[in-house]
């Protein structure tokens, strides 16, 4: 029972570092949507370079652990005397590493929709922007959102490895007070607890969602 | 041009250097990996098979699934290390690496078999039952067969999936790949050349994986359906 009171007790202070965990998933999620529909469209565009360019994207960003992609953006810039903020990398990385995943589950949505919508929308003298973001965008986004929240629950998972460049969220949180408690299975549990339900969260609402289509 | 030659020449001294050094730690991610995959895929086939035998199995190994599915791998790597101890296993970085892949490695094959098992018409297993098949004829003879289809593709992303995880097991000390290549960088005082071959290792790996199971997968579907 003076475990469950010590884990009940340090439940604030880990929360705090929740907090952090996602928004900085939030934030690397929201990028990584820009990034994946912009890399999607040079995957499919007419010229040969952009959709090779957008091969070698993906193919690297998926092929290389997210610690490595943390490094790489963490110290390269450091090679050439560069200081960026443990944050900005955190996100920045997150965000590169699910941008490549996510612009291969758009690749499905965008095939999934017929030739013919399309065709029609071009006959109507619908410019291809307008395209784009009336036509395509809505039912891509709504036919892949399932996806997308899985999308979502792995990078906010992947999020404890930005505690390796010190950015203080839920992880580091968990390690400072270990330091401190001397109590690592408690905090290391109760840390576990809110990544368990946090996730449980997620995927609550992700189907909630498709219920909603 | 003499600046190149000068940088390719540091290039080839680094790579004289610590060639070895990352020859090594390659083979302890493979290696990892290897058991990882090997473990886990029983170890999950094993709880798929269990739930779907026993149904008092069927709480626990949702509730573990859940967990290991829910939780980052870096937070079970702690927990087995400072958790195993005060239950009496006291595991060396690399074989507590090993185990805790594997768990983890289990419960996501765990769900890729029950998707397998779930494609398969009810229809099929009271005919066989009719048949009177036996229930591991019916396994080896029926189920497993059809699905392999199924569970194959999710089956090779997730083992591109944990190669790249086993990355995380640099935090907890053991020499694989990414924990040596830091090491590298903190003794040479060198960046870009430890951490770009780093990423390259990784996605020669990924993408030979890549490669060779999809022949694998192709060559046997194409015999599965004919």
């Amino acid at each position: 029972m003076n475990e469950l009171g010590f884990i009940l007790s340090i439940m604030p202070e880990l929360l705090q570092g929740a907090v952090t965990s996602v928004l900085v998933a939030m934030v690397a999620i929201a990028l990584g949507v820009v990034l994946g529909i912009t890399v999607c469209q040079m995957r499919r565009s007419q010229l040969w370079a952009l959709r090779r360019a957008a091969g070698l994207y993906i193919s690297f960003l998926r092929g290389i652990p997210v610690l490595v992609i943390l490094f790489l953006l963490f110290y390269l810039p450091s090679a050439v005397n560069v200081e960026v903020p443990s944050l900005l990398v955190a996100v920045l990385a997150l965000s590169l590493n699910t941008s490549a995943f996510q612009a291969e589950i758009y690749r499905g949505g965008f095939n999934s929709i017929p030739v013919g919508q399309i065709e029609a929308a071009k006959a109507l003298g619908l410019s291809r922007v307008r395209i784009l973001t009336r036509i395509q965008l809505p039912q891509v986004l709504s036919l892949t959102g399932p996806e997308l929240v899985n999308e979502f629950i792995i990078l906010f998972k992947n999020s404890s490895l930005i505690s390796v460049i010190g950015v203080t969220e839920l992880m580091r949180h968990s390690e400072q007070l270990v330091s401190t408690t001397y109590k690592p299975v408690e905090v290391y549990l109760a840390a576990a607890i809110i990544y368990l339900a946090l996730c449980l969260i997620i995927s609550r609402l992700g189907e909630r969602l498709k219920g909603n289509h | 041009m003499d600046a190149l030659t000068m940088y390719l020449q540091h290039w080839q001294t680094f790579l004289i250097q610590n060639g070895p050094d990352f020859a090594a730690a390659l083979w302890v991610t493979i290696r990892i990996s290897l058991v990882a995959i090997i473990c886990g895929m029983t170890l999950g086939f094993a709880a798929e098979l269990g739930r779907r035998i026993c149904p008092w199995l069927r709480k626990p190994v949702a509730c573990y699934v859940e967990f290991f599915r829910g939780t980052p791998l870096l937070i079970q790597l702690y927990l087995l290390y400072y958790g195993g101890p005060r239950i009496g296993l006291v595991l060396d970085a690399e074989p507590a690496g090993m185990l805790g892949m594997s768990l983890y490695a289990a419960a996501y094959f765990c769900e890729i078999f029950r998707a397998g098992f779930e494609s398969i018409p009810e229809g099929q297993r009271e005919a066989a039952h009719c048949l009177g098949i036996r229930p591991w004829r019916r396994l080896w003879r029926i189920e497993l067969p059809q699905m392999a289809q199924i569970v194959l593709p999710p089956a090779v992303n997730q083992i591109i999936t944990l190669i790249k995880d086993s990355a995380v097991l640099s935090i907890i000390t053991v020499a694989e790949l990414t924990k040596t290549a830091t090491r590298i960088m903190n003794i040479s005082f060198e960046i870009v050349m430890p951490l770009c071959l780093l990423a390259l290792l990784y996605w020669i790996i990924s993408e030979a994986v890549a490669v060779v199971c999809n022949k694998a997968e192709a060559r046997l579907t194409r015999h599965l359906t004919r």
